[in-house]
């Protein structure tokens, strides 16, 4: 297969399983002939036939609700929300039931489904269209929150969401859904969910990201390798649950640790790592544990974007403050 | 200016018994049976003992918060007794009627109503959705369900069951729409039993009717007489019918009373005018059903003491269950939260596992 991007990848993978189990079926606003508004789902309904890539009326709450009757038949629903910035009137519906219904039922009638939304900052969008609130569904049992990084992850990620018992929430970083290629295998084969991905390995400090912040924090790996420090790179990718483990050796491998995230500091998917590092492994660490982040802050209109998120530059800053105990 | 009507429509009201019992049109066919009249009064008192039953083990601290159908018997009971088998139940908390109906057990009821989710796993009704507390979200479920079931080519019907305070809910239309637009074989029933907790119709909508919310949405809207149980089962197998034939969507909007308390935790005392109450009491529907098979000659007082033994004899025997049933380990939090616990979360699993064995 020829080099694809994030986006394409996302789109193969859902070809993908539509072609293989009847049981699949996409749907959401604009999914159909328009083939959504960042095309992920282009092509899908011409193939797949409007019985199975379904447009539907606008209305969120209403999506997501119906991803909960469908799968509770054991249909695979792929719903997508059009930006995660209005998935806030289908929160209830999958915090109160898709998250819920294996339990309350005991076992009994389940939500094998995937929400997909689009999410993130750096595109210039509208208000509402570029925060990170991923750590609003990791606070909620029942739920995995996954987010690929790159094509390759996107399309391994996003066919074991699919398959996956339980429901995904498939957070699809946007600023990136173009920015690189991967060759990537139109193969079927999968990624596993709940593992990290260390992208680069080193001894002196970790680095942890997912998302589209990955990008900033190779970029700021390569930089520090240059200064002579090597920094472990982890793609954390399931954000919920998260892979302690491999997070954990690594810290006692390299005695540092550092998180990139692009949402605020507070509550966050970063607090939570840096929480678990602390409870677990806080003697392995030589030095504070650091965050760069979003701030505390409503998500800017896109003139001070830039200035919100986290860039190589801040990343380094942080590193060197860090690198600086002995 | 000059107008021309664009849209306009008309709800029907359906009823075939009065309150005194006596028919007010040509009785449909299966209301002629009066062995099929007794079971559905039978039902329907069954429905009222298990709901005191409830009332009490609540009362005395067995039990949490319950609510009752108390003059609202005919609606569950109505609709639940026109579904088949094969069709699926999404109900609300005041369900009880449609799911003892669909074969749910009294002591699944009770264990859900006693705070263990062993309740939901139903026995028989293996489909049928747990009951729904946000309000209106599983009037959407109901959509989803028979989306699968149209997508599945599958003649089955799906009901569902919200209060009229519920229709308030975005979700009430946005699940209806969208039924209406996929001709999705759902049949809503409005349990318009006049409050919401202590809220009246008139603060809740400015319609007539609220069947006529069907209308907006493109969907049958009809009326019935929810104290009727001939009316509730007559029009409950209608909608059904269409609903496995591809017939698409009805609302039924059932018109009751409550006649007890919003739940166990309310006071309805201090918003309920006793007047308004005392006249509802001459509608109610097991009454209007029992006069109906007295004119008939099908119903005695010696029926009635040999009914009324009987089915305290089942209550007690549900309630029993329910005492006996084994109670819920602390592993039960963490099992069936995914269909694989998290590596995360399994330390958190046996520690709780530690303190419960203390
Ligand atoms: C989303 C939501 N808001 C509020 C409540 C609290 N609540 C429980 S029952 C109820 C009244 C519902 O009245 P209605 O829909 O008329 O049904 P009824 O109980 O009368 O059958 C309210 C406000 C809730 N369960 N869910």
């Amino acid at each position: 297969m020829a080099a694809i991007t994030l986006i394409e990848a996302v789109n193969a993978a859902m070809a993908y399983e539509l072609e293989h189990d009847q049981d699949v079926v996409l749907f959401g606003e604009d999914v159909g002939k328009n083939g959504g508004v960042f095309r992920a789902t282009d092509g899908l309904q011409k193939k797949y036939g409007t019985e199975r890539v379904i447009d539907t009326p606008l209305a969120e709450s209403m999506i997501a609700g119906l991803a909960v009757g469908m799968a509770a038949q054991g249909m695979k629903p792929i719903a997508e929300m059009q930006f995660m910035g209005f998935i806030f009137p289908a929160v209830d519906q999958i915090f109160c039931h898709a998250a819920r219904l294996r339990h309350r039922t005991r076992g009994r009638l389940t939500q094998p489904m995937v929400i997909r939304a689009p999410y993130g900052g750096g595109i210039h969008a509208p208000e509402h269209h570029s925060e990170s609130t991923e750590a609003l569904f990791s606070h909620i049992p029942g739920l995995k929150v996954v987010i690929p990084s790159n094509p390759s992850r996107a399309y391994g990620l996003m066919l074991a969401a699919i398959r996956d018992p339980d429901p995904v929430i498939f957070l699809e970083p946007k600023r990136v859904y173009r920015i690189v290629k991967h060759e990537v295998e139109d193969n079927g084969e999968e990624y596993p969910l709940e593992a990290c991905f260390v992208d680069r390995e080193g001894s002196d400090i970790t680095l942890i990201s997912w998302g589209a912040m990955m990008h900033e924090t190779l970029q700021a790996a390569e930089k520090l390798a240059a200064e002579g420090i090597e920094a472990e790179v982890i793609d954390v990718a399931t954000v919920s649950p998260i892979d302690m483990d491999t997070i954990l050796e690594s810290v006692e491998k390299t005695g540092r640790a550092c998180i990139i995230q692009e949402a605020p500091k507070s509550g966050s998917i970063g607090s939570e790592i840096a929480a678990e590092i602390a409870e677990k492994g806080i003697l392995n660490l030589l030095a504070p544990i650091g965050r760069v982040s979003g701030y505390d802050t409503v998500m800017p209109y896109y003139r001070l974007e830039k200035q919100y998120m986290p860039t190589v530059d801040r990343i380094l800053d942080e590193v060197r403050t860090i690198m600086e105990y002995k | 200016m000059t107008t021309t009507t664009v849209a306009s429509f008309e709800i029907k009201y359906h009823q075939y018994l009065d309150a005194s019992g006596k028919p007010t049109k040509d009785i449909p066919e299966f209301a002629k049976d009066m062995n099929t009249m007794r079971e559905l009064y039978r039902d329907m008192y069954k429905l009222r003992v298990f709901d005191a039953k409830a009332y009490a083990l609540q009362r005395t601290g067995k039990m949490g918060t319950y609510p009752a159908s108390l003059g609202q018997e005919a609606i569950g009971i109505g609709y639940g007794d026109a579904m088949v088998k094969e069709d699926v139940l999404i109900p609300y908390y005041r369900s009880t009627g449609g799911l003892l109906k669909h074969g749910v057990t009294m002591e699944e009821i009770l264990l859900y109503w006693g705070g263990d989710e062993a309740g939901s796993d139903y026995s028989v009704a293996k489909e049928d959705f747990p009951i729904c507390v946000p309000i209106a979200n599983q009037i959407i479920h109901a959509s989803g369900v028979a989306k699968a079931i149209q997508m599945r080519k599958q003649k089955r019907a799906v009901v569902t069951e919200i209060g009229e305070g519920g229709t308030s809910e975005g979700d009430f239309y946005e699940g209806v729409n969208v039924a209406g637009i996929w001709n999705l074989g759902v049949v809503f029933f409005i349990n318009n039993n006049q409050w919401a907790i202590s809220v009246p119709t008139d603060i809740q909508t400015a319609c007539e009717t609220y069947a006529q919310k069907a209308i907006a949405a493109g969907v049958e809207g009809i009326q019935v007489d929810g104290n009727d149980i001939v009316a509730v089962r007559e029009v409950a197998n209608y909608a059904m019918e269409k609903a496995r034939n591809g017939g698409g969507p009805t609302v039924i909007e059932a018109i009751t009373y409550r006649l007890c308390d919003h739940t166990t935790a309310d006071d309805a005392s201090r918003y309920d005018d006793p007047k308004v109450k005392e006249e509802a009491w001459k509608n109610e529907p097991l009454v209007r059903l029992r006069k109906y098979l007295e004119k008939n000659k099908s119903w005695s007082d010696k029926d009635e003491e040999k009914m009324k033994e009987e089915v305290a004899k089942e209550v007690d025997a549900a309630v029993k269950a329910y005492e006996a049933a084994p109670k819920p380990t602390p592993e039960m939090m963490f099992d069936n939260l995914y269909a694989e616990l998290p590596e995360l979360t399994k330390p958190q699993r046996e520690a709780a596992i530690k303190r419960g064995a203390k």
